[in-house]
């Protein structure tokens, strides 16, 4: 097994870890930095509950080798309340109830982010397309939906 | 005034909020506690070596290799689980799953022997080194095929014991029949000799998965006469006292601690891994932890498929005057909650109408695939599917309209169900009605002229609640008056911690948020029969409420001991102060609830009180179907429950549409497939679930408004309920729009095509 020393930019904080050739980025969050805000669900990349954004896109991180994080610029949920506030994003996911069991739900913000990023204003199909790849197995789709286009007015609002 | 007099008096100011869950902020920042966070110090790493095959002898396994990899701590088998557990079956019903397998195999994916490590991964790499030699033997897999089977999946029968109607099948030999409930009401044969048509159809149901996006997880900490287990379960009581059983411990040495589950819908009861870690952590003097992959899981436990025969005698008016339902349950290897599953459904097989002549048969099989066990309505959807179907086509035949049909047949208010107890709080006719006017039945419908022809179709439904079940509950009011609350129901995402919390501040007049519900800790919880059959907010409701009303008698009566004036409200934290001269002491109140009942008579299944609620619901659907590709989309899925009161309006919305896109999946497209016992997609990539694309361009959810008398705060469970009716509604309408009735899950495409060319007189050929 070989092992190696990789350097990364953790949620804006410079670290480093020992990671052997086959540990995903998901392992390392979570035995070297005990972060378990992504998760391992179906180990394939199709669910999106391992979700994190590596250098600015969201990727699934139950496949993400870590050794290619070395340099980059790793984000986690853990992240988006660092100073303390909730991301609009987060907000609206609990005003509208957006969640049942919450084991996909930081996979859902995530991407809900990235889509924002990229389609401030999104519709219907914009919003499912970009979530597509995330699976809810309690379907909260439509409070999930509701969710996306609130969190898009109050980011709006913020600008 | 007190406008009524349901359990807990009058509504104020927290019963009927909408506020978010209590973890909400937890959960949004990835912070909420399950048990795949949890790591111990020593701790080791199961993996499982599993069956290749479904039945057989085992010959010999050779674990000599694995042994010798890197970083292995030790390789164990059924021969070493015995030297700490001695008799290692375990089961709700019987005892007859053992922790590894022993001697026998039974299905293909069965627990044979365990690597530890302190890698997982090179756990992982050992299990290939193991090998197993079997003696092959003939398997049976299909539940009709397991009735008359030569092949015996266990030499003889093990009733647990703890269930006085199971007893008489100790010892029985020859026979893959673990349970056989009858009902018998009327004389079925006069029935259908009295009838002016006899109608007969067979419906089948096939294998699904929970697949609950936290797969199954457990930790054991256990020391010889300790043990701590900390598992993602439903039912941490009953872990409880299994461990208990099969360790030969007091149930005070063994503690089951369980945060939040990420995902249940029934897949998390009774013994999963727990036995197994208990187990591998008293060889190895270590805590060791499993966590299945998503593929594992499809061996774990699965939805029971079911082959129903319907046979319905109607006069000439149009009445249903006689019924007979042959249901058979394919419990697979081991039966788990399979036993109660046949039983509890039988009540309600015959549906939610007025039939004065009911015989039903509901066989549990055993059979060589992946156990089966409650999912998400314990065998309710599975029997609606058949009996509204059936319904559908009876209304056809005889050329009546589907809602008159049902209209002039439903169970009416205080009328006697099949089992002879009345419906008295179950709104069927409130809900037959809001379906079909969401639906505007009988109006005008377009139903399409080019190849895309549309339809409509509903269904109604009725389940008996699972009786009788106990819920304790403890409220401790500290000395600056904020309550802890202490109750094993386990929130799996329905929001019971959220309700519970709501009960304490309706009956404390505080607000739900402060109060804390103490995460299920059995040291410190107390019992609950388990987080299943949407009986937690009515069971454990109670108790709740019973607990808090203590704690306010007793801050009534302190306050009469210090000579506060009548009315006064002093905050309780001065009342404290005021006894104890300083921020000291609590007040404890505590509640159990156990309802009434009448156990159903053996042989007959007769009883005047079969359970303390009904559940109500009703589903229409509105469909397209391509009838050159047999492609069905849903255009619009309409979903009217009865909930009694709801406790939280928001959540209880999310529950009825989670409920029933969860139900789509198992209606249109989930199915294991199953080759010689293996699961040929046993992975997210093959098995697909309902995704965003897949919800319906309208839903409509509907908890009509009503009361349930007796519940806490005129409140019942709603978990389920929605699940019951979307699979016949669908399928009522796939008929109504291209005249093609499927009998079978899932409504695929190819289903649907197959089913169109077969009526075009040019059926496509089988594969």
């Amino acid at each position: 097994m070989t092992a190696r020393t990789i350097s990364f930019t953790l949620n804006g904080e410079a670290v480093s870890a020992e990671v052997a050739n086959h540990h995903t980025i998901l392992e390392v969050l979570r035995n070297e930095f005990a972060l378990y805000g992504a998760r391992e669900s179906c180990g394939q990349g199709l669910c999106g509950c391992c979700t994190v954004i590596v250098n600015g896109t969201a990727v699934s991180g139950c496949l993400y080798l870590a050794a290619f994080a070395d340099g980059a610029e790793v984000t986690t949920v853990e992240h988006l309340d660092a100073d303390g506030r909730l991301d609009p994003v987060q907000e609206a996911f609990i005003e509208q109830g957006a969640f049942q069991c919450g084991f996909c739900t930081p996979g859902f913000i995530l991407m809900t982010k990235q889509l924002l990023d990229r389609h401030p204003d999104p519709d219907d199909d914009q919003i499912k397309h970009y979530l597509s790849g995330n699976l809810c197995r309690c379907a909260a789709y439509p409070e999930i939906i509701k969710a996306v286009k609130s969190a898009a007015q109050k980011r709006a609002v913020a600008r | 005034m007190a406008t009524t007099t349901i359990p807990g008096g009058t509504i104020g100011s927290q019963i009927g909020r909408s506020l978010p869950r209590l973890e909400a902020r937890d959960k949004v920042s990835g912070r909420a506690e399950y048990t795949h966070n949890l790591r111990l110090p020593g701790m080791l790493h199961g993996k499982i070596f599993r069956s290749t095959i479904a039945h057989g002898r085992i010959k010999s396994i050779d674990t000599s290799a694995a042994k010798k990899m890197p970083g292995v701590f030790g390789v164990y088998t059924a021969e070493d689980v015995r030297k700490v557990i001695p008799n290692p079956y375990y089961g709700p019903a019987f005892h007859d799953q053992p922790i590894l397998a022993m001697d026998k195999v039974r299905f293909v994916g069965e627990p044979v022997a365990v690597v530890l490590a302190a890698d997982p991964h090179a756990a992982e790499a050992a299990v290939q080194e193991i090998t197993a030699e079997y003696e092959e033997l003939p398997a049976v897999y299909d539940e009709i095929e397991a009735l008359d089977s030569k092949v015996y999946v266990h030499d003889e029968l093990k009733p647990a014991g703890t269930f006085a109607d199971l007893k008489h099948l100790t010892g029985r030999k020859q026979t893959n029949v673990a349970l056989d409930f009858k009902l018998r009401r009327g004389d079925v044969e006069k029935g259908f000799e009295k009838a002016a048509h006899v109608f007969e159809h067979t419906f089948r149901t096939q294998k699904v998965l929970h697949l609950a996006f936290e797969p199954f997880v457990s930790i054991g900490d256990a020391k010889r006469d300790a043990v701590t287990i900390y598992t993602s379960s439903q039912g941490p009581s009953f872990v409880r006292t299994e461990i208990a059983r099969l360790l030969g411990l007091p149930e005070n040495r063994v503690r089951i601690r369980v945060p939040y589950l990420g995902g249940g819908y029934g897949s998390k009861l009774y013994i999963k891994l727990e036995a197994l870690v208990t187990a591998l952590s008293l060889l190895a003097r270590r805590p060791v932890k499993i966590s299945l992959t998503m593929e594992e899981c499809f061996y774990q436990i699965t939805k029971h498929p079911c082959t129903f025969r319907i046979k319905s005698g109607v006069d000439k008016e149009g009445r249903i005057i006689a019924r007979k339902c042959e249901v058979f349950w394919n419990g697979g290897a081991y039966a788990d909650v399979g036993p109660r599953v046949t039983q509890k459904s039988g009540f309600t097989a015959s549906g939610p109408y007025d039939i004065e002549n009911v015989h039903v048969d509901s066989y549990a099989l055993y059979t060589n695939v992946t156990p089966a066990g409650a999912l998400r309505g314990f065998g309710i959807p599975q029997l609606v599917w058949s009996y509204e179907s059936h319904t559908d086509m009876v209304a056809r035949a005889l050329k009546m309209d589907p809602v008159e049909f049902r209209r002039k047949n439903i169970l009416k208010k205080g009328a006697a169900q099949a089992t002879g107890t009345p419906v008295n709080h179950a709104p069927l006719e409130a809900i037959l009605e809001r379906v079909a006017s969401r639906l505007n039945w009988g109006k005008p419908f377009d139903k399409g002229t080019g190849p895309v022809k549309r339809g409509r179709g509903l269904a109604i439904a009725i389940k008996a609640v699972i009786a009788p079940t106990t819920s304790v509950a403890v409220l401790n009011v500290t000395a600056d008056g904020s309550p802890i609350l202490y109750c094993g129901t386990v929130d799996m995402g329905q929001g019971s911690d959220t309700a519970m919390a709501q009960i304490v501040g309706e009956v404390l007049n505080v607000p739900a948020e402060s109060v804390r519900v103490v995460p299920r800790d059995t040291d410190v919880t107390p019992y609950d029969m388990g987080t299943l059959g949407s009986r937690s907010l009515f069971h454990m409701g109670h108790a709740v409420r019973i607990a808090a009303e203590e704690c306010r008698a007793k801050i009534e009566a302190l306050r009469k001991d210090l000579g506060e004036p009548e009315g006064s409200n002093t905050p309780v934290a001065e009342l404290f102060k005021k006894k104890y001269g300083m921020q000291a002491g609590n007040i404890v109140g505590s509640g159990t609830y156990k309802p009434d009942y009448i156990p159903p008579q053996p042989g007959t299944g007769l009883t005047t009180n079969v359970a303390p609620f009904w559940m109500v619901a009703g589903a229409g659907a509105e469909v397209e179907v391509d009838t050159e590709t047999g492609k069905v989309s849903v255009m619009r899925l309409i979903n009217v429950v009865d909930c009694g009161k709801p406790v939280n309006p928001k959540i209880v919305e999310t529950q009825i549409s989670g409920a029933t896109l969860m139900q789509l999946g198992f209606t249109m497209f989930e199915k294991m497939h199953i080759d010689g016992g293996q699961v040929t997609n046993a992975s997210l990539a093959d098995y697909k679930i309902p995704g965003i694309m897949d919800v319906p361009a309208v839903m409509e959810n509907e908890a009509i408004d009503t009361v349930q008398p007796n519940g806490p705060f005129g409140a019942k469970g709603v978990g389920e309920t929605a699940t019951f009716c979307c699979g016949p509604a669908i399928a009522n309408a796939i008929d109504d729009a291209c005249g093609v009735r499927i009998t079978e899950l899932p409504l695929n495409a190819e289903a649907v095509y197959r089913a169109i060319r077969a009526q075009q007189k040019k059926p496509l050929e089988d594969e």
